[in-house]
């Protein structure tokens, strides 16, 4: 069933008479026609989750914002950052105005009047995409003031970022926005209640909003018998690393992860084998080629204590180390965090360090304790989720693949002694020094 | 206890952290104010593409990212005088303007070449060959310095791993034949491996398409 990715690659869909040949923005008049009380209701009918990372119930982050006359903003997060997605980018390029329709929807019911689409900085082409159909939306009178004569009116900038992970954490965001450097804020106050200029705010996914128009047409309630019951409709899944057909694909939520990853994608290359899988991009805990069976929804990846996230599977075979894995990811951490707290500033820096001195052959046998407990020391301990978004899946390598570390971790000091010309029988006495002292400070 | 034996890596002027990290700012200087317009030169067409931006948001200072953006083309860098621009017309500090510059990876604190290639290096990248691949771009490219060749986190383009990113146009899956190629077609101005650009690559679910 494709709902997104209907017929995505018609030629001419990024332009509005294509778009409103196909029955464009006719959701929106449908939804102007309502009451927004009811265009919310449809939204909350429908179940459907938000689809950025967190999985948060959509209708319900509306139904927070206060009601009343005021400024309200509508933000739509288009900074998709998280290693191994790339579902937006395809959406934004090819069928830009059903993100716009699904935003001025949404924007209806939430009250509010003024709008803007963060979009990452290096998404060059969709940003122009973006501005083009704007454009062609604004001519129209779908977007600008009296929308249709409803009433209803809506100011929409594109707005480009200039490369910064954490910028896709919505209060990040919202700094970013504002013309500072992109550092989360402390929660509460919610943006729903003080978010953009200290303004009521609803932050919602690219995904997300372009699903509303769909909601709209189809009905809430017809749109919650797709997926299964804690997860409704369909995902837009991001699959890349070793299979052989890496690209996005609509899915019903709740099929088996098996039947993407093989089914869809090709599996990994002739003759290797799945060694671990990310379910919801690179914040996600792995999961080993033994949870291939998991129905892919939000319920039960959390109860294989994973996450589906933003829905991009990487898939990494037996041909790569685990610690390879663990040192890209966490180096990618280190790179990004915007250094405010520090758990996150501290942990995803010696975490890096710990890897590599594992790789090196300086690892002592504790330094693998010592990691697991710098992760437990990062979750839950920083104004936003970064660093767990390393610690995550750092702890879950360290948990699944344990032997594997130690066992990297012993050749690689066979081989710096070998490499240092030490006899084993010298180095001996160093070992249980540094053993005895490990036991002091323990 | 190996690293013990094994000599501690160490900068030339003998600490093992980099020179410069310890020079002090300078103290006894005052911060520098907003710019004066009468006596600050601005491009005209900067100018009006700066003020542009601040018109379109509530609060004008929403525009700093993309008129740091607008000055960094204008300058090929954001100098100086590009952040000084800046701050006039947007009436900030330009200690203010660093600040947020800084924190971007999109915008540069120090000169670079008018060509940027960003080689994509994360986990699904990197899984597929990208580390190799940056290497080779480095090396091809050299020390040409019309390019900025850079190894950049996950660019959202997973599916045509391992990619680039040149002077903004995504390309790939990248082999280590195609580095050539890709650098003089940016070298004579052509659009960079045409049959390689994700513009015009359709979509991996063959059921969207039917």
């Amino acid at each position: 069933m494709k709902l997104l990715f209907d017929r995505i690659d018609e030629p001419g869909l990024n332009t509005l008479p294509v778009y409103e040949a196909r029955g464009g923005y006719e959701s929106l008049r449908k939804a102007l026609a309502m009451p927004p009380e009811a265009v919310l209701n449809e939204l909350e009918a429908s179940g459907l989750r938000g689809r950025g990372g967190a999985g948060f119930a959509m209708g319900k982050k509306v139904s927070f914002l206060p009601k009343g006359a005021m400024d309200k903003y509508l933000v739509c997060n288009a900074d998709e950052s998280e290693p191994g997605t790339f579902k937006d980018r395809e959406l934004m390029q090819k069928s830009p105005h059903m993100l716009i329709e699904g935003l001025i929807i949404a924007s209806y019911a939430a009250g509010a009047n003024r709008s803007f689409i963060y979009i990452r900085g290096e998404y060059v082409l969709q940003a122009d995409m973006l501005d083009a159909a704007l454009h062609e939306a604004r001519e129209q009178g779908y977007v600008g003031e009296n929308i249709l004569a409803s009433g209803h009116s809506l100011s929409l900038v594109v707005h480009r970022g200039a490369g910064a992970y954490i910028c896709g954490e919505e209060t990040g965001l919202l700094d970013s926005l504002e013309g500072k450097r992109g550092n989360p804020r402390l929660k509460p106050p919610f943006p729903a209640n003080q978010g953009l200029y200290q303004g009521p705010t609803l932050i919602n996914n690219v995904e997300t909003l372009a699903t509303v128009p769909t909601i709209m047409r189809m009905g809430g309630d017809q749109y919650a018998k797709l997926g299964v019951e804690t997860s409704t409709g369909t995902k837009l899944v991001s699959v890349s690393g070793h299979v052989q057909r890496p690209g996005n694909y609509e899915i019903e939520l709740g099929i088996p992860s098996r039947e993407i990853i093989y089914g869809l994608a090709g599996g990994p290359p002739e003759g290797r084998e799945v060694k671990c899988w990310f379910p919801g991009g690179s914040s996600s805990p792995v999961l080993t080629a033994d949870e291939l069976d998991v129905p892919y929804d939000f319920n039960s990846l959390a109860e294989v204590r994973s996450m589906l996230g933003s829905g991009a599977i990487i898939v990494v075979d037996d041909s790569t180390p685990i610690l390879d894995v663990a040192l890209k990811v966490a180096k990618f951490y280190r790179h990004e965090s915007c250094g405010k707290c520090t758990p996150c500033r501290e942990g995803t820096n010696w975490t890096v360090k710990m890897l590599e001195r594992i790789d090196s052959g300086e690892a002592t046998p504790m330094d693998l304790e010592i990691m697991a407990s710098v992760q437990e020391h990062i979750m839950g301990n920083c104004l936003c989720v970064l660093g767990d978004a390393m610690a995550m899946p750092i702890s879950s390598m360290i948990v699944k693949f344990r032997e594997e570390f130690e066992a990297h971790m012993q050749a690689a000091q066979a081989r710096a002694r070998a490499d240092l010309g030490v006899a084993d029988a010298a180095l001996t006495a160093a070992d249980a020094l540094s053993a005895e002292g490990a036991a002091a400070h323990a | 206890m190996s690293a013990l034996r094994r000599p501690i890596p160490r900068y030339a002027h003998g600490s093992r952290v980099p020179p410069g990290w310890d020079e002090a700012a300078d103290l006894t200087k005052e911060p520098s104010p907003v710019p004066d317009p009468a006596t600050t030169e601005v491009p005209a067409t900067l100018r009006e593409e700066i003020e542009g931006h601040m018109a379109l948001y509530p609060d004008s200072r929403s525009a700093t990212l993309p008129a740091l953006e607008a000055a960094q083309r204008v300058h090929g860098w954001c100098s100086p005088e590009a952040i000084e621009q800046v701050a006039c017309v947007m009436r900030l500090t330009p200690a203010y303007l660093v600040s947020v510059a800084s924190f971007y990876d999109m915008l540069e604190t120090s000169p670079v070449g008018k060509h940027s290639v960003y080689v994509c290096t994360n986990i699904s990248c990197s899984l597929r060959g990208a580390d190799e691949l940056y290497g080779a771009v480095r090396t091809a490219a050299g020390d040409d310095p019309e390019f900025n060749v850079r190894a950049f986190e996950c660019l959202g383009a997973c599916d045509i791993a391992p990619m680039a990113s040149v002077d903004g146009a995504y390309v790939g899956p990248l082999s280590i034949e195609d580095v050539p190629r890709l650098l003089d077609d940016v070298r004579a101005g052509r659009e960079v491996l045409p049959e390689k650009q994700l513009a015009r690559r359709p979509c991996a679910d063959a059921e969207a398409s039917a």
